[in-house]
């Protein structure tokens, strides 16, 4: 059969941002696959530099819809390593929370979504339903339901109270509950299965060469969370395992991410019983000194990395984020090697990917290479209008009708 | 004549099957939400949407071919309206029938199919191209066992009329149990004849959009949504006559009533199986259809074979 | 096991019990206590240091001068990402987060909410 090229993205169903893939199919045969990136570039970094520490917190906390806590807290983290702030116990210890339950949130919503993409609709309105639940003890917590905005320099901007902690702990119950109903219908009803298992293989040394992160690193047994290789908040102090798996594929990545919720109740549950009287924050101050320091994350997707430096102003000299999605966005073509086109949107969701925070700047630097050149926006838009057409979509026909409807 | 007139164009023709098609989309989703926890939408929803797409433009892909892309949703209605007509609803005899009409019911169910595969084609477009291809791939694999359950009892009534059937069943109530296993067979092939989860790979809107009906819109799109709708019904009301033969020799509102909740009773179980079911893919479509569902109406045939050898003769 | 239709006991359970959804616009949805929605402005409290502007991370809030020791304050919903840093930063607790969430608009200009007098119990806001 003739080989055909199939555009998924910018705009498609199956994915919830945009992001370009091309895709070479023989009949329902992926042939090649290949990632554009760059459709959400919003040059976050670059406004970071143009706004004080305190503005940047939310800023960074709103390059990712839902791991929001994850960037604004290794924001917050490097900062205060550059400051040599101590954070109070207290204030570890709720942000270690906020951070459990955002997992716990994430988790929830993958699940949702990768019944969505395998067409199981009722277990995303099943698993979102109970996301409900986790959502709720959020927003009591912080004031909000995705952007927490919790944390702040040298610690927390909330305290929680023993009322709080009660209902989380009944919340953690029920939601424990429903999780292992989950487990139960991922490991055992043969649809599910059936699409999920031998589905987006990549083993053990491919996750390592090519540095795949979070649950899609583990899932391929790579026993690799940064939790418990490089501790940071109260994570030292907690009892809780890294749970790996073996089976390589969709359906390995789908066991970790469960049995991470469980892992997940389990800290919740220590933290709600260790947790110490104290202040909640130290004051900082406005100029952080200068300096510069790497921070790292767990998000619920993997490994988050900040760069901030500080030139002892107000505002920072240089921040760099690099997201969980992408280290994982190369392991996508890999997974889907001789793959059929209905596997495509399984395999991309199973990263759980954001695009959002993936998209990074990318500086044209003008030295002296062909390629490198400055546009103007006028020559911009018209070589967009003959590169489509060149692929062989015309508009102009839509313009001149356009024109026309609006006289 | 014009009382013939009246029967294909408004009752039990044209107008009762649209309205009857909207009212079960209707009944559908709200159980289908039901079963996932959800409010569901409000009663008018499904005309609401089949007004706004007739309000709306048609869009024709400078590339497809105009006129088939647009003869083929009025094609598709045309062929299951047709079909109805020589299915026994709530009385013995349908409103036209023949020696021989259950063959011609299936083949005109074919045709809507057949229409999604050309529509889908001539549009041109290539996700519309690949669900072209995945219906009339699927149609080779859910066609046998449909045909084959409709065979079974055909085979116990000695006759290839659906009415005569209907009369033949209706005498004899009991023979029925026999047919249980078609009843199930036929409930899943009509699963992927109507493109329903587990089965709606032609259309699987997370990997190729929209199927076939991807560069459809407006009013051609309102012909399709359409024509399904009353797919539904006609297949509803074919496993009804085949396999629920009750109720036909009653007072005819009565009668009216029982077809109603049999139709009903049929769409709930689909929205049944498409609430516990994830969608299959293509292959493992085509393997399940022919590994299980094939052998299995092979089964049944047997069955009703052996039933007619010992008792019925 | 492994079986086809693990779910269908949970879903025919439920096909019997109330929806978990709402029908919202006509149900109203209620926020827990410290939800951070539209802010109020309290003039009295005021003392016009104007932290809450610097500290702003959209550039949402304005204080202005009106007269000796009165003070006045535009927020325009539409920049505002309820942070509430400002109420944080503000010393006097002159500004304070309500429960209040419905803000949306087809108009910019309805918006920008500038608050004049003392508000009576809560939020009270003039265009």
């Amino acid at each position: 059969m003739r080989k055909v090229i199939i555009p998924i993205g910018p705009q498609h169903p199956a994915l919830k941002e945009p992001e370009s893939f091309q895709v070479v199919l023989s009949g329902e045969r992926i042939m090649e696959f290949s990632a554009r990136l760059g459709y959400n570039h919003r040059g976050i970094e670059k406004a970071c530099e143009e706004r004080t520490y305190i503005q940047d917190i939310y800023l960074t906390e709103r390059i990712c819809g839902i791991c929001s806590h994850s960037h604004s807290s290794a924001f917050v983290q490097a900062v205060e390593d550059i400051a040599g702030l101590e954070v109070p116990k207290r204030g570890l210890y709720i942000r270690t929370l906020i951070g459990e339950l955002e997992r716990i949130h994430s988790h929830l919503l993958w699940l949702g979504v990768a019944g969505h993409e395998i067409g199981f609709d009722t277990l995303l309105m099943y698993s979102w339903r109970d996301r409900e639940v986790v959502m709720d003890i959020l927003a009591m917590l912080t004031g909000n339901r995705v952007n927490y905005g919790v944390n702040t320099i040298g610690g927390v901007r909330r305290d929680i109270d023993a009322d709080q902690l009660k209902q989380i702990a009944k919340a953690v119950d029920t939601l424990e509950d429903r999780t292992k109903y989950y487990i139960d219908i991922a490991t055992k009803e043969t649809t599910v299965i059936e699409r999920l298992s031998g589905v987006g293989v990549l083993s053990h040394d491919d996750a390592i060469r090519l540095g795949a992160v979070g649950p899609t690193a583990r899932a391929s047994n790579v026993k690799r969370d940064v939790r418990k290789d490089d501790p940071y908040a109260v994570y030292a102090e907690l009892d809780f395992k890294v749970v790996t798996d073996s089976h390589n594929d969709v359906y390995g990545r789908t066991i970790v991410r469960m049995g991470e919720l469980l892992e997940a109740y389990k800290i919740i549950r220590q933290i709600v019983k260790k947790i110490p009287d104290g202040p909640i924050a130290v004051k900082a101050p406005r100029k952080i000194p200068a300096g510069e320091a790497v921070s790292r994350y767990e998000a619920p997707r993997g490994e988050d990395v900040h760069y901030v430096k500080a030139n002892g102003t107000e505002k920072p000299e240089r921040v760099k984020v690099r997201a969980p999605t992408l280290a994982n966005i190369q392991t996508v073509a890999k997974m889907l090697e001789d793959r059929q086109l209905a596997d495509l949107p399984i395999v991309i969701a199973a990263i759980d990917p954001c695009f959002s925070c993936t998209d990074r700047m990318i500086s044209v630097r003008n030295d002296g290479q062909k390629r490198a050149n400055m546009m103007k926006w006028e020559d911009l838009h018209t070589y967009s209008i003959e590169w489509y057409r060149r692929k062989g979509i015309d508009f102009s026909k839509v313009n001149e009708k356009f024109k026309k409807a609006v006289k | 004549m014009a009382g013939s007139l009246f029967s294909i164009l408004i009752f039990p023709g044209f107008v009762f099957l649209l309205v009857f098609g909207l009212a079960a989309e209707f009944f559908d989703r709200r159980i289908y939400a039901r079963l996932q926890n959800r409010q569901g939408p409000p009663w008018f929803q499904p005309v609401a949407d089949l007004i706004k797409l007739m309000a709306k433009e048609d869009i024709i892909p400078c590339e497809a071919n105009p006129r088939i892309f647009k003869a083929m949703p009025i094609l598709a209605m045309t062929a299951t309206v047709t079909a109805f007509f020589y299915i026994p609803l709530w009385g013995e005899k349908a409103i036209f029938s023949f020696t021989g009409d259950s063959i011609v019911v299936l083949y005109l169910l074919t045709i809507p199919t057949l229409t999604f595969f050309l529509g889908g084609w001539y549009s041109t477009s290539l996700y519309s191209r690949i669900g072209a291809m995945r219906a009339i791939t699927q149609l080779f694999a859910y066609e046998v066992p449909l045909f084959m359950s409709i065979l079974g009892p055909a085979l116990m009534a000695n006759t290839w009329s659906l009415s005569e059937m209907a009369v033949f069943y209706s005498k004899h109530p009991f023979y029925c149990v026999f047919n249980m296993l078609g009843f199930a067979i036929g409930l899943v092939a009509l699963l992927g004849k109507l493109e329903k989860v587990p089965f709606d790979i032609p259309e699987a809107e997370t990997e190729i959009v929209g199927g076939t009906f991807t560069e459809y819109s407006g009013r051609l799109l309102g012909f399709f949504r359409a024509a399904i709708d009353i797919e539904v019904i006609v297949g509803a009301s074919l496993m009804a006559a085949v396999f629920m033969p009750f109720g036909l020799n009653v007072w005819p509102a009565l009668g009216f009533f029982f077809y109603i909740a049999k139709v009903l009773l049929v769409v709930a179980a689909l929205a049944l199986f498409r609430t516990v079911f994830a969608r299959l893919r293509i292959d493992q479509m085509i393997n399940f259809c022919w590994k299980y569902l094939a052998p299995a109406a092979f089964v049944q045939l047997l069955i009703n074979l052996i039933v007619k050898g010992l008792i019925v003769r | 096991m492994i079986r086809p239709g693990k779910m269908i006991k949970l879903v025919l359970e439920t096909l019997f019990k109330k929806p978990a959804t709402t029908a919202y616009p006509f149900k109203k949805a209620v926020m827990p206590d410290k939800f951070r929605g539209k802010l109020v402005f309290y003039p009295g409290k005021c003392i016009g240091c104007k932290l809450c502007m610097r500290d702003c991370p959209s550039n949402a809030i304005n204080i202005r001068k009106v007269g000796e020791k009165q003070f006045e304050c535009d927020i325009d919903l539409g920049r505002c990402i309820y942070c509430a840093q400002c109420v944080d930063s503000c010393m006097k607790k002159a500004l304070e987060s309500t429960k209040e969430f419905e803000l949306a608009s087809l108009d910019r200009e309805k918006l920008k909410v500038t608050f004049h007098g003392e508000p009576q119990k809560g939020a009270e806001s003039k265009t």
